[in-house]
């Protein structure tokens, strides 16, 4: 089996400060890899990186594409990699502002990546605008509403199906449960869990927070500094971290 | 679009002005725009825009444009809305009368270069005819995405799907596309283009039309083009096709029952009459001279 993304030694620098440094990894199809460490370890940089929004210094990013197999991502031209940005890859930001189109209502953001690939029938983006939006558990009779009108956390899961609706291989997620209340988190990650398993998605998920992790992942990488200092099966990792780094941050997680 | 030998030859011309007001390197750099223009239908190509004696939002891409193609023999007519008549039409044409001392007309058949803002005219127009748009915002995808560069990425790749999303929003919101100016249309299955804010009942008048087609934004520094015979798509969805929009009255003047109405409100009591906006045509059907144009065209 091969694996669907492969990042291999990704090093970015800023200027002398080290963004991330030698970061290589494998996702599999159906697989969740959770990235985590502190506050300015590098996981976002990384996540930036290894997704298109930001450029590296030196690695390679490679991606089992559907029409012509394993290829790097730097020989695909800007149009290729555009449109598989808006295909089989999908990255769902923080704050859904950063990923929604707030002036537009919920349908059209749903129904955008389809009218980007060619969907020109109304009655179809429509309808499956409103099946994705009970699939993520918003009200249909909200379709036609602008995204400022929902809570973060519906505006977190319309952007969740904004991008879940071209049924992408790939999904990144930076931090998709921060700034959300702990109820709202659960629901959230129930709905992803769910999703993550009925539509085999593979996930990069970076985040600062272990319960997530436990949660969502089957994986996962512990980063410091920029490097990866940790890495192994997610519930491994948590129950029984081997470097000093990923000891002590299991050891912080508050208990109820 | 060439010049006399000697622009000053023409005995009642204001020699204080340069033929048509621009100097000839601008006009010179104008030309060279909308030669790149023509050659590439519906695309947006930059230029230099000059300070002219009027304020923006009231022509001054169209002027300059206008002031580009003049020739000392062209015919010159200018509309707005249609009108003849209006102030913004009036201005234009005394400053061409001023400046380039060119004949000015109001019948749309005579003239060889005509400006408009925000019609089309009625007659339809030949070969031999320019027909000038003022602009004022060219970028169709303006008001979805605010980003300049992010745009002219999406116009290079013909990454057109963020239009329909407005489309879109107009049938939700609406019931139907309610989007009545500025309709966004497609040039030759490439481009998107902004047709400039004419009504869309003059969207099809654009396709396969004989005439050179130009578009001037002043303040946006843009010009675009469509070429005689080009088609000119207007967007819209599989079950929701394009259409025209007209008011279902006929002229209260000349009893026209396909030419574009303006709506006038006559008293305070809620009384309104509908009459032609295209003054010229309206004119000359009174005067019995024009017939029906075929419907549809």
């Amino acid at each position: 089996m091969t694996a669907l993304f492969s990042a291999k030694s990704i090093t970015k620098k800023y200027g002398r400060q080290i963004g991330c440094e030698d970061v290589s990894f494998d996702v599999y199809a159906g697989e969740v890899l959770g990235i985590v460490g502190e506050s300015g370890s590098g996981k976002s940089t990384l996540l930036n990186c290894i997704s298109g929004q930001i450029g590296f210094d030196s690695g390679s990013v490679h991606f089992d594409m559907r029409d012509r197999g394993f290829c790097d991502m730097a020989t695909l031209s800007e149009p290729e990699r555009r449109f598989l940005a808006r295909t089989d890859m999908a990255f769902v930001h923080q704050n859904p502002r950063d990923g929604l189109r707030m002036a537009v209502s919920a349908g059209g953001n749903i129904g955008e990546r389809l009218m980007n690939i060619g969907a020109r029938h109304y009655g179809d983006i429509r309808a499956t605008a409103s099946e994705w939006m009970s699939r993520v558990e918003l009200s249909t009779n909200r379709i036609d509403d602008r995204p400022f009108a929902f809570s973060g956390g519906m505006q977190q899961r319309l952007q969740i199906a904004r991008n879940l609706v071209t049924a992408p291989r790939l999904i990144f997620m930076d931090e998709p449960t921060g700034g959300l209340d702990v109820s709202v988190q659960a629901r959230l990650l129930d709905l992803l869990r769910g999703l993550v398993q009925e539509l085999g998605l593979a996930v990069i998920i970076v985040t600062h927070d272990l319960a997530v992790v436990r949660m969502l992942a089957d994986r996962m990488m512990v980063m410091q500094q920029g490097r990866v200092v940790e890495e192994g099966l997610a519930d491994q990792v948590l129950d029984d971290p081997q470097h000093a780094y990923s000891q002590l941050l299991v050891s912080s997680v508050l208990q109820v | 679009m060439t010049l006399n030998a000697d622009p000053n030859s023409s005995a009642d011309k204001d020699a204080s002005y340069n033929f048509a007001y621009l100097d000839e390197q601008t006009k010179r750099m104008i030309r060279r725009a909308l030669l790149k223009a023509v050659a590439i239908p519906g695309y947006q190509v930059p230029f230099a825009a000059r300070e002219m004696p009027m304020p923006y939002g009231w022509g001054t891409g169209g002027v300059q444009v206008t002031a580009a193609c003049l020739t000392p023999d062209d015919c010159l007519k200018v509309i707005d809305q249609g009108a003849d008549d209006t102030t913004n039409a009036v201005s234009i044409r005394s400053f061409f009368e001023k400046t380039a001392a060119v004949k000015t007309t109001e019948n749309t058949a005579e003239a060889s270069i005509i400006q408009t803002r925000h019609r089309i005219p009625e007659t339809p127009l030949n070969e031999n005819q320019i027909l000038v748009y003022q602009v004022p915002i060219p970028e169709p995808l303006r008001f979805l995405e605010p980003r300049e560069t992010e745009t002219r990425k999406m116009h290079a790749l013909a990454e057109y799907g963020l239009m329909h999303v407005k489309l879109y929003e107009d049938i939700s919101q609406h019931g139907h596309i309610a989007t009545a100016y500025a309709y966004p249309v497609e040039v030759e299955n490439r481009y998107i283009m902004d047709p400039s804010p004419i009504p869309k009942f003059d969207n099809p008048k654009m396709n396969n039309s004989p005439a050179l087609q130009l578009f001037g934004a002043g303040r946006e520094q843009r010009i675009y083009a469509i070429p005689p015979y080009c088609q000119v798509q207007s967007l819209d969805f599989d079950d929701y096709p394009f259409n025209r929009l007209r008011a279902p009255q006929s002229c209260e003047v000349c009893g026209s029952e396909n030419s574009y109405l303006d709506e006038m409100i006559v008293d305070d009591a809620g009384g309104r009459m509908f009459v032609c906006s295209d003054t010229d045509y309206c004119s000359r059907r009174q005067a019995g001279q024009d017939a029906e144009p075929e419907v549809g065209q």
